[in-house]
């Protein structure tokens, strides 16, 4: 099911969780609502399902316009950050809910419920735990049965709410990993919220990046990752180096130092903010008239690149003592032969400039 | 682990005071723990205890055969009755709302939501004096629309409607204050995941909500019963003490004793403080339910 959200608005009181969203997302993907905490990403799923009202705008699903149609009536599968399972009922019944609440003529017969709650069970690899209560269980098996009781009544689409979020390292990575498996077998329209930009890059098709209520970018993990398109967009992303300056010619002055940034269409004076990854971040030595002044910290060898962390300089930070990040080959490493608290410069070739005030 | 440890030394539910208690370097002075724990019981058995123990005794000072006879007298029996009645109607209809109040309180936001939880306190801050004289205003013979009561033949003060009326109000916030901390506590996530399934109101409440408090629902039923077949000042109001016909069993022990029957009085006060004893071994039933449910629910 293809799900349409055209010029969302939703405050709570003073606070604008959503500011005018609209968004396609096409049917069968598997797609995440990123953003920082307070984003209005799980206000736009809850609205999305229907347990939110919007202020303005309207949900369309499948084609059709579903902001006034009733929760039950929106065929959605909804997993809650804290599982919401039935802690009176079973594992089991929690499972077969969906089923037993039906209207007496579409309620299928016990023992149709019961073969189709053992399917389930079973493909979430948890058909021993069935006479099990909620409470004797650990949060990553709640959370899969959760989504085996979303998944009985056969939602057109499956909408998660943060579900990892309450989960420890491990049992995340493990569930995320399940989670794309799982998508990929059934191939049902998904829609996962979270905070955790690891997360989404790995398991969604799409990503949907959100800030203060607003769509910062919407593309697919690498599109995420290596263009982002605003400066929240780079700095909420990854690791990255931030300079903040004014434009000299081919140059950005950032406290006494230039860095070069090699585009043309800005105007001198014009105040920006420059992003780059570690890996496109070059360390250099020797006066060469360019690159910001920094001193080695510390040197991280525990991998196959080797991970620079530099401090900067008091005033190219404008005061704020700031670390950077370099990724050096071993090879350039040799080359450099960097010692803890040398004075290097670094510069990127890949700089991507946003003006301050966007 | 504490539990370990607690089944261990045999006693449940006190794992972390019983290995307090068990390690020398946490161990109070002898002296220190009698004396606590003396001047506690005492002020148990003075206060508590021993009234208690008085009001049997008084009650069969004049013989079995006496108090049988106290409690099966007509206007004893008038006033049982009477009494059941007014928890019988009470009761029920504080149950229905007090649900219904707190439903609404916990799982949904509306305006005037604080003004409702203030107005269901209400009947505790007031005195049950101010209450029962509340309904002699509206409902007596110079009150509001008294008058107009009397043309129609209703009776309201001084008969059995304004005892039930006056019951009802002092036992209003019961269920609906035990309710409420629990039902804001567990949340609406269970109810919005039902909704999700496919469930109806009804379904959710029936099938979701509803198990999910009966222990504390019937905690508040019990409290509110107590409250019910208890409640003195407000129904002393209205009642207009007629024997046989407005007299509840609280207000019968009042007239025998102040007509110096003491042992009849002594006889139907024992039978509230039995029903006392009786409410109290119940809620400590259900307590000891609630508690075994609770740990199960923790564990993970």
């Amino acid at each position: 099911m293809s799900i349409e959200v055209r010029n969302i608005s939703k405050s709570f009181g003073a606070f604008k969780a959503l500011d005018n969203v609209s968004l396609d997302l096409p049917s069968g993907e598997l797609i995440a609502l990123l953003g920082p905490s307070g984003c209005g990403k799980t206000t736009l799923l809850r609205i999305i399902a229907g347990l939110e009202y919007a202020d303005q705008g309207t949900v369309i699903l499948s084609g059709q316009d579903a902001s006034n149609k009733h929760v039950r009536d929106r065929h959605v599968g909804f997993v809650f950050q804290h599982y919401a399972l039935f802690r009176h009922m079973t594992v089991f019944e929690n499972v077969a809910f969906g089923l037993r609440v039906k209207p007496r003529a579409a309620r299928p017969p016990e023992k149709e419920i019961r073969a189709k709650v053992r399917r389930l069970l079973e493909l979430v690899q948890l058909d021993w735990l069935a006479d099990r209560f909620p409470a004797q269980l650990s949060g990553g098996q709640r959370q899969r049965i959760a989504l085996a009781r979303a998944l009985a009544v056969e939602p057109q689409v499956l909408l998660l709410d943060e579900p990892f979020g309450a989960l420890d390292a491990k049992v995340r990575k493990e569930l995320r990993r399940w989670l794309r498996r799982l998508h990929d077998e059934l191939h049902i329209s998904s829609v996962f919220v979270t905070h955790d930009q690891e997360e989404a890059l790995e398991v969604a098709d799409r990503v949907v990046l959100m800030n203060k209520g607003r769509i910062e970018q919407i593309g697919s993990p690498r599109e995420i990752y290596n263009e982002p398109a605003t400066s929240f967009a780079y700095g909420f992303i990854g690791t990255v180096n931030e300079f903040r300056g004014r434009v000299e010619g081919g140059y950005v002055r950032v406290g006494n130092d230039l860095l070069p940034h090699g585009r043309t269409d800005l105007s001198d004076g014009s105040a920006v903010v420059a992003f780059a990854r570690p890996h496109e971040t070059e360390i250099i030595k020797g006066e060469i008239g360019e690159g910001v002044e920094a001193k080695v910290n510390r040197i991280l060898t525990n991998g196959a690149v080797t991970r620079v962390e530099l401090i900067a300089n008091g005033d190219a930070r404008e005061g704020r003592k700031d670390y950077f990040e370099v990724e050096v080959t071993p090879d350039d490493l040799a080359a450099l032969s960097l010692a803890t608290g040398e004075r290097v410069r670094i510069r990127s070739k890949r700089l991507s400039l946003f003006g301050e005030n966007v | 682990m504490a539990g370990a440890v607690a089944a261990r030394l045999g006693a449940p539910n006190s794992g972390s005071a019983t290995r307090f208690e068990a390690n020398l370097a946490t161990r109070d002075l002898p002296w220190v723990k009698y004396a606590v724990l003396g001047l506690g019981l005492a002020y148990f058995a003075l206060f508590l205890l021993l009234p208690l123990i008085a009001v049997f005794v008084e009650a069969f000072r004049k013989g079995w055969n006496a108090y049988i006879a106290a409690l099966t007298e007509p206007d004893a029996l008038s006033a049982i009755r009477l009494t059941l009645l007014a928890a019988a109607i009470s009761v029920p209809l504080n149950l229905i709302f007090g649900v219904a109040a707190a439903w609404s309180i916990a799982k949904f936001d509306f305006p005037g939501k604080h003004l409702l939880i203030t107005f269901i306190d209400l009947p505790f801050s007031v005195s049950p004096v101010v209450a029962g004289l509340i309904y002699v205003l509206i409902f007596g013979a110079q009150g509001w629309i008294g008058p107009w009561l009397s043309a129609h033949d209703i009776k309201v003060i001084f008969a059995v409607p304004g005892i039930v009326l006056a019951t009802i109000f002092v036992t209003f916030p019961f269920v609906a204050r035990e309710l409420i901390p629990l039902m804001q506590a567990q949340g609406r996530d269970e109810e919005e995941a039902a909704v999700t399934l496919g469930a109806s109101g009804l379904q959710t409440f029936w099938r979701v909500t509803l198990p999910n408090i009966k222990w504390a629902l019937l905690y508040g039923v019990i409290l509110c019963n107590a409250r019910a077949m208890g409640e003195f000042g407000a129904v002393s109001v209205v009642s207009g003490h007629i024997r046989g016909e407005t007299n509840t069993m609280p207000l019968h022990v009042e007239i025998l004793y102040n007509e110096y029957q003491f042992a009849a009085a002594f006889a139907v006060a024992s039978l509230l403080a039995l029903l006392a004893l009786v409410t109290l071994a119940v809620k400590t039933y259900i307590e000891w339910r609630a508690s075994q449910v609770a740990p199960e629910e923790k564990t993970s």
